[in-house]
């Protein structure tokens, strides 16, 4: 992550000594009057010019409409008839082959392949974690489920790395291209997984297709970023001594390009999976089949129990292909030689060979269903012991959610919601002027004058209130954390893996604990998206304050510094660009998760988005939350400056392309 | 194999200009303007700029100039690595701006080869696949194209390494692989780009004693490019300086050294050491009225350091002879004064 | 010549629309018969040894009669059952493109009636299942005691400082279910001018303990709860009267005024499923049972520790006369 914190301080960071210009007024006089002048405009205002939620708004009216039309015509209009039904059937059929091949070797024949193809692209540590992967699936009693989800995942990863690979090949040669692309992926990114589901069910109708379909646009941005990358990475001198050599396009893209590429196409296709996991699990709410829908039954039943098996399974699953991809995508092409003796491709291939051979004849021997006897059952135990915690814990539990709803949701979800609109946009505008200059402005006046007009203003407001919350938690849980570990070593070589293991999780799994502590609240989702959001914000403030200037910092120390005023003085200021997309990366995340968290009692535009697809009235209402999350993600992240500073995946650390996996 | 009229390379009033709307600058007056202005006006950057010169086919032909002065915008418009803005080239007879892309497909495969500074080697492919990667891409099966390979393998002195990866190779090793490579078609003609300045001096020294001899023994056309004078001269037989993208003197190294034709050339030739590269032509003096014209007569083409010898060992001055035409003479205090660097610039 | 390249590519998407409209085009039902990929080997008429796709809609009664019937598919009848969890108006969906087969449980949805059953003609009905539902306001019965005139809708205002929590803010909270339960709520609280919040607890889980606090440490508690349900044996509950339910008075879900009607519950099945379901479907439309039935399944099922699986097989050995009748002959 070195160079993504540029060393060069913020002017702002050193204190002008230089003695004051005597006319001109000091720095804070005009934010001070600008807070003066919003407080007391807020105070007049206040309950005037407010934009009321109604369910029966024009905009959601509209989108019935058409969503009426499509359902009278999806059998009748061309563009259906030949075009999505066509895409629908496509995709739905490329699942089904997917899960007929995976269900053809059997539990065990599947078990075997795992953990040969775990072996070939990593040796025999791999081979293991994901032969007893896929044991555990059977042992936590969700092998059909697993299995579901798998066929899904290769579904939408197959199909985007079809999509994904050659555009981000082209876009890596062009770029035209990629400046066109750039601003769609940014949006595509930011936008929470939530807001593709609705216009999905629209035109794919409910089923695996249409979550193949949702999965595949959200996994695909990193596909065609990563690979563009992984293109303009290939030593131009290598590409041009082929073209010299007279080689095609086609010759070097295939002999040069493509194979010295390897290793960051490889991470492109790890992305994605890991993207391609996580979308997937909320896929089910559209009735994508699979493991999610267990989380989704667990959900609605309140019951952790039942979600916990699933849960267990989906993390497993990230880490598994996780590690097969990446060490996949690091093995050295060829067998070094000298060093330790390495084994020999023929003995690889023959020791994978008799690992699926094992599977499948035990799959002869086995039955045919994973055997019911080595399914471990721990619904009972785990609710028992989830009841126990919320009864002993309920106090605290609740002291917290109390604290934190009436301290600071509440009073700040009335100020927004009270507040007039235009103040709102007025002080939005004005917060986006200072950090991104006139074009951002620009963009906050439009993303919060469109939200008003698709009549949701007050639920983005209620949204924007629980975002900001767990924003500020957040960061300050993110930068205690992450300052602990840059001071301290050890802390932090302890804290690394546990941030690993939490940065390959798909998001849907933090909910789990929330919905055990809190029950279904607003602070459910704030205590959710904490715990997805924090650990790329640590990580982000470890390496900005450990990547400050070396020199910056001795040379404080000559002077006599302290280690607390090292901290202040020096290293947090000179951090602050990287402190500064911590906190881009947070609120984006947090938005995210804010919005699944409609799941789980959050409100506002997650709740709407939810009720849009279980309540047929609510469709357009639920539609148009999506648009307004798009439109409130925009917003923050521009504002945030998270445009510009965003380190293009050009770090190759995992960090930087990680934390953008939303949802 | 060389074409009629007995020249390698041809190219005349070669333009490269970088940058929005080339053309449009090429045309008009800005053209003419010095690059920092240019830059400013149009945001284009003029990299070569009316360049003509030609190579002899065998000659070593050097290109020299500070960083930035265009070289290697210049040798890759030859093959239209970099698509010139205007201007011709001919390489053995064919124009090579009006080649389709399968001519000049042809033209890289099989006439002329181009070695790199940074070797652009390929590291998941074996040495030997590297070396064999032109003969690849023209669909030579894969024993013939090893064989060969193996063959300039050992041509370059890289017997045994075949089997390896380039980054098991140190710097100098890997910089003959991609001799190799770019021998292996069997090219007429050879292009270097800063081969060897990646290389630290001593494996530079052997590397460029190798380039000699690869020429004496297959004899190809080569255009070199250096930033580094001493090489220039220790190669080249003639070379051209560049500056700001255009030529600023092309001639003999003697030629450079002795009568640089402005300030920017006087300045790169400064601290070579005329002894070494002058030959007595250059310091040569008509005789004063008082001195004998009989000592020993010394070709004028010979190199001053080697006159010293015999200039120590007689008394009088030395003729120097064209034929049978006496140029001047030469004495002691003049081989004394040329060796000591800071003397005049003779004739 | 940008005009001339889009009448190309015009002329060229007719070509092609033309060409696909000889081959008559996807409908949305073409292909189901390849989307059943999974055990019933290819087979996609539910005849013995098939496959029977029951949506799960989220709440226990629900399941209970779902996993009864699946339960008696799987061992009785030998077919193989998917089980799909489904908000309730989604599952209506899956009619169309064959991802459903049936609907245990449907509570009322006229409207979606008239779209799949009478308009699209994917679906059909499938007899009552012997229950009668009936959804509702409800309070714990202790405040009926304490507050008598509360249980009358007129009098909530008055009573709506004792329902704030820190989700309403400042209006009494009604606590609702799972997002996807049939709700007038939003349009009552509205219509009738009530200084109340609804408050999503997201699941029928999240009622149940609220209501079960209530009750025991006396909270206050305004919530939206449905009958049969095992709860009313454990909890004593008072219903909040609404104004009386009059035929086509919830018409307009937007204005909404009046209390929910007692509703015969049914099942609803596809019409692909009605005309080849074979045993499968005779079963279904067989199944009819009491809402005493229903809540010791789902009894069973939430607070015993049973998987619904369990507990059906546990019912379904205690009470072989009452679903011998229904299995087809
Ligand atoms: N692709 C390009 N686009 C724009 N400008 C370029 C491009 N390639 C080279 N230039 C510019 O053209 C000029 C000449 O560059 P060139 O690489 O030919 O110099 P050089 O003599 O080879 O320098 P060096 O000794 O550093 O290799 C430079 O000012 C460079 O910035
Ligand atoms: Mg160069």
């Amino acid at each position: 992550m070195t160079s993504q914190a540029p060393p060069a301080p913020p002017v702002q960071a050193i204190p002008p000594t230089a003695p004051r210009d005597a006319v001109r007024p000091p720095r804070w006089v005009v934010p001070a009057a600008g807070i003066v002048a919003v407080v007391a405009a807020y105070l007049a205002f206040r309950g005037t010019a407010t934009l009321p939620h109604d369910d029966d708004a024009a905009p959601f009216r509209f989108v019935n409409d058409v969503r009426a039309w499509v359902d009278a015509n999806r059998n009748q209009s061309p563009v259906f008839l030949f075009f999505v039904n066509y895409i629908r059937l496509f995709v739905g059929g490329l699942y089904d082959a997917f899960l007929l091949a995976l269900q053809a070797p059997g539990w065990a024949g599947l078990i075997g392949i795992a953990a040969a193809l775990g072996w070939l692209a990593g040796g025999w540590r791999i081979g293991l974690l994901s032969g007893l992967g896929f044991i555990s699936f059977g042992v936590l009693g969700l092998w059909e489920a697993s299995v579901a989800t798998l066929a899904l995942v290769l579904t939408a990863v197959l199909l985007s790395l079809v999509i994904g690979l050659p555009l981000g090949i082209w876009a890596g040669h062009s770029p035209r291209l990629r400046r066109l692309l750039a601003p769609v992926l940014d949006v595509m990114q930011i936008m929470p997984t939530f807001a593709y589901l609705a216009p999905m069910v629209l035109f794919f109708q409910i089923g695996p297709a249409s979550g193949a379909v949702a999965t595949l646009i959200y996994s695909v941005p990193p596909a065609i970023r990563i690979a563009a990358l992984a293109m303009e990475q290939v030593s131009p001198t290598a590409v041009e001594a082929s073209v010299s050599l007279g080689a095609t396009r086609r010759q070097t893209l295939f002999k040069v390009e493509l194979p010295m590429a390897r290793a960051t196409l490889g991470l492109a296709v790890n992305q994605t999976i890991m993207m391609a996991l996580s979308m997937v699990v909320i896929a089910a709410l559209i009735a994508a089949p699979g493991l999610g829908s267990d989380i989704i039954r667990g959900l609605t039943r309140a019951n952790v129990g039942l979600m916990l098996p699933a849960g267990i399974a989906i993390v497993i699953m990230a880490i598994v292909l996780d590690r097969m991809t990446m060490s996949a995508a690091a093995r050295p092409p060829y067998p070094v030689t000298g060093g330790k003796a390495r084994i020999g491709p023929r003995l690889r291939w023959a020791v994978a060979a008799v690992l699926v051979a094992a599977g499948l004849a035990l799959g002869r021997v086995l039955p045919a269903e994973f055997p019911e006897e080595w399914v471990l059952r721990f619904a009972a135990p785990v609710n028992e012991a989830v009841n126990w915690a919320k009864f002993s814990w309920y106090d605290v539990t609740d002291a917290i959610r109390n604290f934190i709803t009436e301290v600071l949701l509440n009073p700040l979800q009335a100020v927004l919601t009270g507040a007039p609109w235009w103040l709102v946009t007025a002080v939005a505008v004005a917060v986006a002027w200072r950090t991104g200059g006139l074009r951002t402005a620009a963009v906050a006046a439009g993303c919060l004058l469109a939200t008003a007009l698709i009549g949701l203003w007050q639920h983005t407001m209620e949204t924007l209130t629980t975002v900001l919350v767990a924003v500020v938690l957040t960061l300050l849980i993110g930068l205690l954390l992450g300052v602990a570990a840059a001071r301290s070593p050890r802390f932090a070589a302890v804290q690394r893996p546990l941030l690993d293991a939490a940065q390959t999780m798909p998001a849907f799994v933090y909910l789990l604990p929330a919905l055990a502590l809190f029950g279904a609240t607003r602070f459910t989702a704030i205590f959710a998206s904490v715990i997805y959001a924090v650990p790329p914000v640590i990580r982000l403030v470890e390496d900005g304050i450990r990547n400050v200037s070396p020199a910056a910092v001795e040379a404080a120390l000559s002077c006599g510094s302290t280690e607390r005023q090292l901290l202040w003085k020096v290293r947090l200021p000179l951090a602050r660009p990287a402190i500064r997309l911590a906190a881009n990366q947070g609120i984006v995340m947090t938005l995210a998760m804010v919005v699944v968290g409609g799941l789980v009692g959050a409100g506002g535009l997650g709740y709407d988005v939810v009720s849009g697809f279980s309540q047929r009235t609510d469709f357009g209402m639920g539609f148009a939350a999506g648009v307004a999350t798009v439109l409130l993600g925009i917003l923050l992240d521009r504002i945030t400056q998270g445009a510009d500073r965003r380190p293009s995946p050009r770090t190759s650390d995992r960090t930087t392309t990680r934390k953008k996996r939303i949802a | 194999m060389t074409s009629p009229d007995g020249v390698a390379i041809e190219v005349r009033s070669l333009w490269k200009i970088f940058g929005p709307r080339a053309e449009r600058v090429l045309g008009g007056p800005d053209a003419e303007l010095d690059p920092d202005e240019l830059r400013a006006k149009t945001g284009c950057v003029a990299a070569v700029r009316d360049v003509s010169f030609t190579v002899r086919p065998g000659e070593v032909f050097v290109v020299m100039g500070l960083s930035g002065s265009g070289k290697s915008t210049l040798v890759r418009c030859l093959t239209r690595l970099v698509e010139p803005t205007a201007g011709e080239i001919t390489i053995s007879g064919e124009d090579v701006r009006a080649a389709s892309p399968a001519q000049l497909r042809d033209l890289r495969r099989n006439r002329v080869s181009m070695v790199f500074q940074h070797f652009g080697l390929l590291p998941h492919r074996k040495v030997v696949d590297n070396v064999a990667y032109g003969l690849e891409v023209q669909g030579v099966p894969r024993r013939q194209r090893h064989e060969r390979a193996r063959a300039i393998l050992s041509l370059v002195g890289l017997d045994g390494f075949a089997e390896a990866r380039p980054d098991q190779l140190s710097g100098g090793m890997q910089q003959r692989v991609g001799l190799a490579r770019a021998l292996a078609a069997d090219p007429e003609v050879l292009l270097f780009d800063e081969p060897f300045s990646a290389l630290d001096p001593l494996i530079r020294r052997d590397m460029q004693a190798e380039v000699v001899r690869l020429h004496r023994e297959v004899g190809k056309t080569m255009l070199f490019i250096t930033h580094d004078l001493s090489e220039a001269l220790k190669l080249g037989e003639r070379i051209a300086i560049m500056r700001a993208g255009a030529i600023v003197q092309l001639g003999t190294p003697e030629e450079l050294v002795g009568a640089p034709a402005d300030d920017y050339v006087a300045d790169f030739v400064r601290d070579v050491p005329r002894s070494e590269v002058l030959s007595l032509r250059w310091i040569c003096r008509s005789p004063a009225d008082d001195e004998h014209l009989d000592g020993p007569a010394l070709p004028a083409g010979t190199i001053i350091r080697d006159a010293v010898p015999a200039v120590m060992e007689s008394a009088r001055p030395i003729r120097v002879v064209e034929g049978e035409e006496l140029l001047g003479v030469v004495d002691r205090l003049d081989i004394l004064t040329a060796m000591s660097g800071r003397a005049g610039t003779g004739s | 010549m940008r005009i001339a390249s889009r009448i190309r590519l015009l002329a060229g998407l007719l070509t092609v629309g033309l060409a696909a409209a000889g081959c008559g085009g996807a409908t949305v039902d073409t292909g189901t018969s390849s989307a059943q990929p999974s055990t019933g080997a290819g087979s996609s008429a539910p005849a013995a040894g098939g496959t029977v796709k029951i949506a799960i809609n989220p709440w226990a009664g629900y399941e209970a009669s779902a996993a009864v019937i699946a339960h008696l598919l799987e061992d009785k009848l030998g077919y193989t059952v998917e089980k799909k969890e489904l908000a309730e108006q989604v599952s209506w969906e899956g009619f169309e493109n064959g991802d459903v087969d049936v609907i245990v449980e449907n509570w009322g949805h006229e409207d979606l009636k008239k779209s799949f059953i009478e308009e699209k003609k994917v679906a059909v009905e499938a007899g009552s299942t012997g229950n009668k539902g009936v959804i509702g306001w409800y309070i714990p019965k202790w405040m009926a005691d304490k507050y008598p005139d509360i249980t009358d809708y007129k009098n909530l205002n008055k009573y709506a400082d004792l329902f704030k929590t820190s989700e309403s803010g400042d209006k009494g909270q009604l606590l609702f279910g799972d997002p996807s339960y049939v709700s007038n709520e939003e349009a009552l609280i509205k219509n009738l001018k009530l200084n109340y919040k609804v408050v999503v607890g997201g699941s029928e889980a999240a009622l149940i303990e609220s209501a079960t606090q209530a009750q025991q440490q006396k909270k206050p508690l305004l919530f939206y709860f449905w009958d049969p349900h095992w709860l009313f044996n454990k909890v004593e509950l008072a219903r909040v009267n609404l104004p009386p339910y009059t035929e086509g008075c919830d018409a307009d879900p937007k204005k909404v005024a009046c209390d929910y009607a007692e509703l015969d519950l049914d099942k609803i099945v596809s019409k692909k499923f009605a005309d080849t379901g074979g045993k499968a479907y005779e079963l279904v439309k067989n199944f009819q049972w009491t809402n005493e039935h229903q809540n010791a399944v789902a009894n069973d099922i939430t607070n015993n520790g049973m998987s619904a699986e369990e507990a059906a097989k546990k019912w379904v050995d205690a009470n072989p006369t009452v679903w011998a009748a229904w299995i087809p002959k």
